[in-house]
C-alpha cells in the first residue's frame, strides 16, 4: 500500500516540479523520477513474478465502484519490461535532448509526458476496473502523442501525431465497446465480470467479445491491417521515444491481448487459428515493406510490425495448445511469445537509439544518403550490428532463443494432430522461415548501406561518435541481449510463473519443455563465440608476418573515387522489389538518359503501403466525395448561416409537436 | 564425432571430384582430385591486399563464416550415431547458424563499397532467403513422418516401406540437392566459373578477399559441400553397422560430387531474374513431400 501511495505521490510531485526548475535540471529530475518509479513498481512486480497474487482495493467513487489493483505474474512481467526500457530510454534521452535546450517550455512538456507515460503504462498493467483502465489508457495515448510531436514545427511530425491520436481513439472506442457490453450485461466494472460473463454465455458471444478487444489492442500493437499509424509515428518522434514506443508501448497491446485471453473463457481453438492467420500476415507484410523503405526509422518501424507478427504466432500456438488440451504446445507457445516480447523490447530500442546516434551525427535518416558511418562511429556500428544479428534471430543472441521456442512450438504441433491444424502449422513454418530470410535481407541492407562502404552524400560536418552518456545505456542493453543468448534456460525458468497462468495443467518449473534443448543452445552459443574467437586468433597469428597491402576496391581496373559507383540500398533490394512489386504500391519517377547529348538521368521510388491505400485512404476519399456534395451549404453568407440556425431550432422544437399532433390524429382516425 | 571427421576428410577431395568430372566430360584430363585443397593451402600461406574502404567487418567476416560452417557440421549425425551437438530441434540451429555466416558474408561484401560486390550480396541474400522455407517444410514433413525433432532421431527412424516413401525419398533428395546448389552458389543457380562480375553470385562477393581470408572462404565452401552431401547420405544410411555405413557415406559423397560435375557440364545457368521464382518453387516440392507424408499417415482416408 505504502508503495502505491509513494508511486502516485512521486508522479504528481515531479510533474509539478519539472516546469519550475532550471532547464539543466529538468532532464536529471526526469531521470531520477523514472528511476524511482521503476524501483517502486518493480518491487511489486518482482513479488508478483514470484507467483504472489497482489490485490488491493481503492475506495473509488460512486461512478467507478471499487477499484481493484491486481498484479499477477503477467502484470509483473510487463511492468519489469516497461521499467527497463524506460530506464534506458530516459538515460539515452537525457543526452539526446541536450541539443534542444533552448526550447524550455517544450522540454518541460516532454519531461512531464515521459513521466506520465511510464506511470500510466505501469497502472495499465495492474488496474482491473474498466473505467479507470480506460482513463489510464487515455493518459497513455495523450502523453505518447505529446512525446511524438516534440518537433511540432515540422509539418510531417504534426501529421504523424494527429494520425496517431485518431487511431489511438479508434482503439479506445473498440475497448469501450467491449467494456460497455460487459458492464451492461453484468452491471460491474471489475475485470472479473468479463470472466463470469464469458463462462456463462455461449461460446460465440465470448469469441465476438474477444475480437472486439482484440481489434482495440491490435491497433496499439500494430497488427496488420491496423498498423498504419506506426510507420508515421516512429520516424517523427525523437529517437529515445521511438525506442520506448517500439519497445513497450506497442507491447501494451500484446499485454491487453494476453490479459483478455486470461479473462475470457471461450473457444480458444477458433481464436488461435484467427490470430495465427493475422500474425502470419502481419509478420510477412511487415518485413516485406520494411525492406523497401528509404528512411531508417521507418524501416525499423515496419520491422516492429514484423516482430509483433512473430509474437502473435507464439500467442496463437499457445491458444491452439489450450484449445487442443496440449499442455506442451501452450507452454512453448506462450513462453516463446513472452520471451520474444522481452527480446524485441531490447534489440528494437537499441536499434532506435543507434538510429538516433546516426541522426544526430548526420542529420538525415535517408539510407540512400548515408554510408561509411562505421569509420567515424565504431561503437554505434558495433551496437547496431549486434542488434541486427539479434533481430534476425541468429545465434548466439537472444532473438534466436525466442524464435527457436516458436519453431519448437510449431514442431510440437505437428505431433498427433488433425489435418486442419497440420495445414496451419505448415503455413506457419513457411511463414516463419520466410520472415527469417526476409529479415536478413532487410537488416543486411540497413546495416550495410548505413555503416559500411563510403558516404553517398557530402556531409557538412564529419559525423562524430555519440557521447559516452548515450553509449552506456546501449551497452547495458547489449549485455542483456548476450546474456539471454548464452543462458536461455535461466531466463526461461523465470518465465514459468506468467506462463503457468495460461497452462492447461500445472507444470513444475524445473521440467520445462524444450528446457534441455535450451541449455544445449546456450552452450552451443558460447562454443560458437569461442570458436570464432579462436579461429580469428589463429588467423591473426598466421598472418602476423605476412605482407599486408592496402589498395582501392576492385573495380575492373578503375581506381578513381568510387562512392558514386558503389551499390546503393535501393539497388541492393532491387531484385527483391521487382519480384514483390505486384504486392506493393511503389510510386516511381524516372528520367531516362537519352539522346546524343544526354542530360542527367534520375529515378525515384516512393514506397507506399497498400493496406493504408485501401483501408484508410480509399474510404476517406469516398467519405470526402460524399460530404463534398453538401458543400453548397457552406456558401460564406452570414444570412444563410443564421437561417440554418433558425431552421435547426425550429425543427428541434417543431418535431415533437408534430409527432404529438400526428399521434392525436391517428388516435382520432382509429376512433372513427 | 565420427561424422565430423568423415566430413572433414570428404571436404579434402569433394571439390576435386567435381572439377575432375567436369574436365573428363569436356574431354580433358584435368587436375588431380586434391588440387583444390592444394590451392587453398597455398592461399593460406600468402599475404593479403585489403581495400582501403573496408572496416573491421571485412577482417572478422571470413573467420565467422568458417566458424558457422564448422558449427553446422557438428550437428550432422552419422546414421545411428549422434553428431557432436544433438538436441530436439537441432536443425533449426543448423539453419540459423549457417545464417550467421551468410549475414557476415553479405555485409563484408557491402563493406568494400564496390559496384559489383553489392550485386552478389543482394542475390545471395535473396536466393538463400527463398531456399529457407523449403528446408523447414522438408524438415517439418520428416518430423511429422517420424515423430522426432532432431537430425539424428529423424534419420535413425526413417525407413522406407511403401512406394510413396520411396517417392518421398527421391523428392527429399532432390530438395536437398537443390538447396545445396543454392547455398553453395553452383549451377544451375550460379556459375562459379563465369568470368564476368555481372553474372556471378558468390564469386563476386569475395572479389576483394585475398590470401588467408580467401583460403578460409574457399575451404568453407568445400566443407559446406561435404556437409550437405553427408546430410543426403544420412537419408539412406539408416542404422546399419559402421562397416556398412562408412562405405555408403563415401559412395554417396562421390556420387553426389560426380552428379554435380555432370549437372554443371550439361546444364546452362538459369536466367538470373528467374532464379528467385525457381527457388521459391522448391517450397512447393517440399509441400509435395508434406502431402506425401499425410498420405502415408492416412490423413486422407
Amino acid at each position: 500500500m505504502e508503495i502505491i501511495t509513494a508511486f502516485i505521490l512521486t508522479t504528481l510531485l515531479s510533474i509539478l516540479l519539472v516546469p519550475f526548475i532550471n532547464v539543466r535540471w529538468k532532464g536529471l529530475v526526469t531521470v531520477m523520477t523514472v528511476v524511482l518509479l521503476a524501483i517502486l513498481s518493480s518491487i511489486i512486480a518482482i513479488e508478483a513474478m514470484h507467483g504472489k497474487q497482489i490485490e488491493y482495493f481503492f475506495r473509488g467513487s460512486s461512478v467507478t465502484g471499487k477499484i481493484p489493483l491486481r498484479a499477477d505474474a503477467l502484470s509483473g512481467f510487463f511492468i519489469l519490461i516497461i521499467n527497463f526500457t524506460f530506464l534506458t530510454g530516459a538515460l539515452y534521452g537525457l543526452q539526446y535532448m541536450k541539443v534542444y535546450r533552448d526550447q524550455k517550455a517544450n522540454l518541460s512538456l516532454h519531461c512531464i509526458s515521459f513521466i506520465l507515460l511510464q506511470a500510466s503504462l505501469n497502472s495499465i498493467c495492474s488496474l482491473q476496473n474498466t473505467i479507470v483502465f480506460l482513463i489510464a489508457w487515455e493518459i497513455m495515448a495523450l502523453s505518447s502523442f505529446m512525446l511524438i510531436i516534440f518537433e511540432h514545427n515540422k509539418r510531417e511530425t504534426l501529421n504523424a501525431g494527429i494520425n496517431f491520436l485518431i487511431q489511438s481513439h479508434i482503439c479506445i472506442m473498440f475497448l469501450m465497446l467491449g467494456f460497455i457490453w460487459v458492464a451492461l450485461k453484468m452491471d460491474s466494472f471489475d475485470f472479473r465480470a468479463i470472466t463470469v460473463y464469458s463462462t456463462n454465455n455461449p461460446l460465440l458471444a465470448g469469441v465476438v467479445l474477444f475480437f472486439c478487444f482484440f481489434i482495440g489492442f491490435a491497433i496499439k500493437a500494430g497488427f496488420v491491417p491496423f498498423h498504419t499509424w506506426l510507420p508515421y509515428a516512429h520516424p517523427a518522434a525523437p529517437s529515445h521515444v521511438s525506442g520506448v514506443m517500439s519497445g513497450v508501448i506497442i507491447k501494451i497491446g500484446i499485454y491487453g491481448i494476453l490479459r483478455m485471453l486470461l479473462q475470457i473463457k471461450s473457444d480458444y481453438l477458433v481464436i488461435g487459428y484467427i490470430i495465427l492467420f493475422i500474425s502470419l500476415l502481419t509478420g510477412i507484410y511487415g518485413v516485406m515493406l520494411a525492406i523497401i523503405q528509404h528512411n531508417l526509422k521507418r524501416l525499423l518501424a515496419y520491422s516492429s510490425i514484423e516482430n509483433i507478427g512473430i509474437i502473435g504466432i507464439g500467442i496463437s500456438l499457445g491458444c491452439i495448445g489450450i484449445g487442443k488440451g496440449n499442455n506442451i504446445l501452450s507452454i512453448v507457445g506462450f513462453t516463446g511469445a513472452l520471451l520474444h516480447t522481452l527480446n524485441h523490447s531490447l534489440f528494437k530500442s537499441l536499434l532506435f537509439y543507434c538510429a538516433g546516434n546516426v541522426y544526430q551525427a548526420a542529420h538525415t535518416m535517408d539510407i540512400e544518403k548515408l554510408g561509411g558511418m562505421g569509420k567515424q562511429m565504431s561503437h554505434t556500428t558495433f551496437l547496431f550490428l549486434i542488434a541486427s544479428l539479434a533481430i534476425c534471430g541468429l545465434p548466439p543472441f537472444n532473438g534466436f532463443v525466442s524464435e527457436f521456442l516458436i519453431y519448437n512450438g510449431l514442431f510440437t504441433g505437428l505431433r498427433g494432430s488433425d489435418k486442419v491444424l497440420l495445414s496451419w502449422i505448415v503455413c506457419g513454418l513457411f511463414g516463419l522461415a520466410l520472415i527469417g530470410g526476409l529479415a536478413m535481407l532487410c537488416f543486411t541492407k540497413a546495416f550495410g548501406s548505413v555503416f559500411l562502404g563510403t558516404a553517398r552524400h557530402h556531409f557538412h560536418q564529419t559525423p562524430k561518435e555519440a557521447v559516452i552518456g548515450k553509449l552506456i545505456p546501449m551497452y547495458g542493453i547489449v549485455l542483456l541481449i548476450i546474456a539471454i543468448g548464452l543462458f536461455p534456460k535461466f531466463i526461461i525458468t523465470a518465465f514459468s510463473k506468467p506462463v503457468s497462468l495460461f497452462a492447461v495443467n500445472h507444470f513444475p518449473s524445473s521440467h520445462l519443455p524444450a528446457g534441455d534443448a535450451l541449455s544445449i543452445i546456450g552452450l552451443c552459443s558460447a562454443a560458437f563465440i569461442l570458436l570464432a574467437g579462436l579461429i580469428y586468433l589463429i588467423r591473426k597469428r598466421m598472418t602476423a608476418n605476412r605482407s599486408v597491402e592496402f589498395n582501392a576496391t576492385w573495380g575492373c581496373g578503375y581506381v578513381g573515387s568510387t562512392e558514386k559507383m558503389q551499390y546503393t540500398a535501393g539497388s541492393f533490394v532491387r531484385a527483391y522489389r521487382k519480384l514483390a512489386e505486384p504486392l506493393f504500391s511503389i510510386y516511381k519517377k524516372k528520367k531516362e538518359i537519352e539522346g546524343v547529348f544526354p542530360q542527367n538521368g534520375q529515378q525515384e521510388t516512393h514506397p507506399y503501403d497498400k493496406a493504408e491505400e485501401w483501408l484508410i485512404d480509399y474510404p476517406l476519399r469516398v467519405l470526402k466525395g460524399f460530404f463534398n456534395k453538401f458543400i453548397f451549404l457552406q456558401n460564406g453568407n452570414l444570412q444563410f448561416y443564421i437561417l440554418y440556425g433558425v431552421v435547426f431550432i425550429t425543427l428541434m422544437l417543431g418535431i415533437p409537436f408534430l409527432v404529438e399532433y400526428l399521434k392525436a390524429l391517428f388516435q382520432f382516425l382509429n376512433k372513427l | 564425432m565420427i561424422s565430423f571427421i568423415l566430413i572433414i576428410i570428404t571436404s579434402l577431395f569433394f571439390g576435386g571430384i567435381i572439377i575432375r568430372t567436369k574436365s573428363i566430360t569436356s574431354g580433358r584430363k584435368g587436375p588431380g582430385i586434391f588440387q583444390p585443397i592444394k590451392d587453398i593451402i597455398r592461399l593460406l600461406k600468402k599475404g593479403s591486399v585489403y581495400s582501403k574502404t573496408t572496416s573491421f567487418i571485412f577482417q572478422i567476416a571470413p573467420s565467422i563464416y568458417i566458424t558457422s560452417v564448422i558449427m553446422a557440421i557438428m550437428i550432422i549425425p552419422f546414421g545411428g550415431y549422434k553428431g557432436i551437438i544433438s538436441f530436439k530441434g537441432d536443425f533449426v540451429f543448423f539453419a540459423y547458424v549457417l545464417g550467421v555466416g551468410k549475414f557476415f558474408n553479405i555485409i563484408s561484401a557491402l563493406d568494400t563499397g564496390s559496384s559489383f560486390e553489392g550485386m552478389g550480396a543482394s542475390r545471395e541474400a535473396l536466393f538463400s532467403m527463398f531456399a529457407e522455407p523449403a528446408f523447414f517444410i522438408l524438415m517439418g514433413s520428416l518430423t511429422l513422418l517420424t515423430g522426432h525433432t532432431s537430425f539424428q532421431q529423424i534419420f535413425a527412424s526413417l525407413h522406407f516401406g511403401s512406394y510413396i516413401s520411396y517417392i518421398l525419398g527421391v523428392l527429399a533428395t532432390f530438395v536437398l540437392v537443390m538447396i545445396t546448389m543454392v547455398e553453395n552458389s553452383r549451377m544451375p543457380i550460379d556459375d562459379p566459373t563465369t568470368h564476368l562480375e555481372l553474372t556471378m553470385i558468390h564469386e563476386v562477393m569475395i572479389l576483394d578477399n585475398s590470401g588467408f581470408d580467401l583460403g578460409m572462404i574457399l575451404y568453407a565452401t568445400n566443407l559446406k559441400f561435404a556437409m550437405y552431401g553427408a546430410l543426403i547420405a544420412n537419408l539412406f544410411m539408416g542404422t546399419f553397422p559402421l562397416y556398412l555405413t562408412i562405405p555408403i557415406f563415401f559412395g554417396m559423397q562421390m556420387l553426389f560430387a560426380i552428379a554435380i560435375g555432370l549437372l554443371e557440364s550439361f546444364t546452362a545457368r538459369f536466367r538470373m531474374n528467374h532464379n528467385a521464382q525457381y527457388i521459391l518453387a522448391l517450397s512447393s516440392v517440399s509441400l509435395l513431400i508434406f502431402l506425401g507424408v499425410l498420405l502415408i499417415l492416412g490423413q486422407f482416408s
